[in-house]
């Protein structure tokens, strides 16, 4: 039994069928499963392993690297406040703080409604209308504590489902084309290529052979694990 | 002064409210740069590109002909557009994703005819929703339109554009990280050499990586000639660029400058830029080019804004970004937010990083939160000594991607510079702007 819903599951094979190799499709569609179910559940990250052919443990374990995987639940609306220097030096640690009081959770947390998870993000680029927030990705402009109040009532009254729809959802256009360039061509341009790739190899071999022994020190000294 | 009679080239469309439709991009010269390049041979187009003298526009500075002709021997299988702006401070790429997603798929699709590329990606870093909506839209509309896809515009030449979203990771702005996660793994910058990208790539193959400006001005430099965009600008800083002004100015923004030719102090002061210091403060410091540079005092405001005249002074220019700090900024508070900025993003690959970066933002914190010892300015320095020898400029490298060596830039700037500051925020045991 498939935990991505049918539609879901076979937009993850329209992406799989973009990329030269199946396991580039992991993030954009750990993202679809976040769509499905706000946050990558256990069965979801089992079901993308299984379709672009890796362990469970390998999609856990790249998704844990993201900011915006979450291995766990996560309110209908992530509110991200930026306090990274532009928005700092515009009183974003000051904004963060009045958020944390009047939601009643610390950056990270969400409130028992379930409604808002609050968390403290890196710059988000948009760094000339400061504090920065964001709420589902989705900017919202430089913040006050009062405009933060309304935001989070209007939030709360559904007011922006809108523009703001629920998390997990990020891009709501979907691609109209598959992919059109003749693989033919792209195939004979790539055997091409192996052949100049294989001709360059053979010539470092013989230059390696030359000089002897290469040894193993690099310029940047990173070898030593 | 000079500031504002500059061309617009990468921004003449965003005063539009639908800057971002195929109808306006149609309607106001769209898609004659592709027709053009297409008439043209891939070669003729790359030496175009080469003419201009077009600097790569992410961070490095890399000549963007160069990085396309260290490939021209070996067929190129990749192309990459780096989106993932993250640099704190830098939002000129979102500007440009978001207001003109066409020209910069058209910047795209020249790129790919000239370096014989039939697949490219868009790296959009995923806190882009608009951006990468967007750009989508572009994209759909693009391949309708017969400007993607199978045989553009009739000419034979074949390119497939696939828009892909990051996840949220500073690190994905290196290049070779970037690959990592296009790769669908965890975002760790790969060692160079071997892994330059264009060597060893994208899968492994042969790949350019460019960044979202880069590919913006070409529609510019193939209908007015790399000549015409080399005649901006000076030397090695040619054509106009977009600097990201933020902090304590009157009015910030995305503004685009002739390179060389205007000022730091232009670009603070000019009532029709930075409009002057917010509340009429005085000027207390001000970073350059993103948090990774080494940072100025306002007896370096009039330089130029010029890669090598910054990088004269001690500093870069790096993504473009210019903040404002004013008289009332403590400044060991700006370097530990910074510095923590850092240490979360740090990859945790190399050990002087992952862990040089954790230590520096607790000391610094406890100084800001008056728990410091005179002592800690030495140990900042010497731990900052321990991720770059010598904390000289441009820094040493002990790690694999250059995330580490950014680290002691505002550290040992702000040490340098307000070093009283620090030793106050000690001997009164907390921050005296609190």
């Amino acid at each position: 039994m498939s935990h991505l819903r049918p539609e879901v599951r076979s937009r993850a094979l329209e992406l799989i069928a973009l990329y030269p190799e199946r396991r580039s499709a992991l993030i954009p569609i750990c993202h679809l499963a976040q769509e499905q179910d706000g946050w990558l559940r256990p069965e979801a990250m089992e079901e993308i392993a299984e379709l672009v052919g890796v362990t469970p443990a390998e999609v856990r374990g790249t998704a844990t690297f993201y900011d915006m995987l979450h291995t766990e639940e996560v309110g209908t609306y992530l509110v991200s406040v930026c306090t990274n220097i532009a928005c700092l030096l515009g009183g974003a640690l000051e904004l963060l703080e009045h958020a944390e009081e009047t939601l009643g959770v610390r950056a990270g947390g969400t409130t028992e409604d379930g409604a808002i998870t609050l968390e403290e993000a890196e710059c988000l680029a948009d760094c000339d209308r400061v504090p920065c927030v964001q709420v589902n990705h989705r900017y919202v402009g430089g913040q006050t504590p009062e405009s933060f109040d309304r935001l989070v009532a209007d939030l709360r009254a559904g007011r922006l489902t809108d523009t703001v729809p629920s998390h997990g959802t990020l891009v709501r256009v979907r691609r109209s084309v598959g992919l059109q360039a003749d693989r033919q061509e792209v195939a004979r341009q790539r055997a091409a290529m192996a052949g100049a790739q294989a001709a360059r190899a053979a010539e470092r071999e013989r230059q390696k052979a030359a000089a002897g022994e290469g040894g193993a020190g690099s310029a940047s000294g990173g070898g030593q694990g | 002064m000079a500031v504002t009679e500059t061309p617009r080239i990468v921004t003449s469309r965003i005063g539009y409210e639908d800057s971002h439709t195929i109808d306006r991009y149609l309607a106001t010269g769209g898609y004659e740069a592709l027709r053009k390049a297409l008439s043209m041979t891939p070669e003729a187009v790359a030496a175009e590109v080469d003419a201009a003298s077009l600097l790569g526009r992410g961070g490095a500075g890399f000549p963007a002909g160069r990085k396309w002709s260290m490939l021209r021997k070996d067929p190129v299988t990749y192309l990459v557009v780096n989106g993932d702006e993250s640099e704190p401070a830098t939002f000129k790429d979102h500007l440009l994703v978001e207001r003109d997603p066409h020209q910069l798929l058209e910047g795209v699709l020249i790129a790919a005819y000239a370096l014989h590329v039939s697949l490219a990606f868009f790296y959009l870093r995923g806190e882009f929703a608009l951006g990468l909506e967007r750009l989508q839209q572009a994209l759909n509309d693009a391949y309708a339109h017969g400007a993607a896809g199978h045989d553009v515009f009739g000419s034979g030449f074949s390119i497939d554009v696939v828009v892909h979203p990051g996840a949220g990771a500073y690190i994905c702005g290196e290049e070779t990280a970037l690959l990592e996660s296009l790769e669908g793994k965890r975002g760790f910058p790969r060692i160079k050499p071997p892994f330059f990208p264009a060597a060893i790539g994208l899968y492994g193959q042969p790949t350019v990586v460019n960044n979202v400006e880069t590919m913006s001005n070409l529609p510019w430099i193939v209908l007015n000639g790399g000549a015409a965009f080399a005649a901006l600008g000076q030397g090695r800083s040619a054509g106009t660029r977009l600097f990201a002004l933020s902090g304590h100015v009157r009015n910030p923004g995305t503004y685009e400058l002739e390179m060389v030719k205007t000022t730091f102090r232009d670009l603070i002061y000019a009532p029709v830029l930075g409009g002057g210091v917010r509340g009429g403060n005085e000027l207390k410091a001000f970073i350059p080019g993103g948090v990774s540079a080494p940072w100025f005092g306002p007896d370096q405001v009039d330089l130029p804004l010029g890669q090598d005249e910054v990088a004269e002074a001690g500093s870069m220019l790096g993504s473009g970004s210019i903040v404002v700090m004013d008289s009332a900024t403590c400044m060991v508070r700006a370097a530990w937010r910074i510095t923590r900025f850092f240490a979360r993003e740090s990859c945790g690959q190399c050990t002087p990083c992952r862990e040089g970066s954790g230590w520096l933002e607790r000391v610094l914190y406890r100084i800001e939160h008056g728990g410091g010892r005179e002592e800690d300015l030495d140990l900042l320095l010497d731990v900052s000594d321990n991720i770059s020898p010598g904390l000289q400029w441009p820094p040493l490298q002990t790690t694999i991607c250059v995330l580490g060596p950014s680290i002691p830039s505002s550290i040992h700037s702000a040490i340098s510079m307000f070093r009283d500051e620090f030793l106050l925020h000690v001997k009164e045991g907390a921050c005296p702007h609190a």
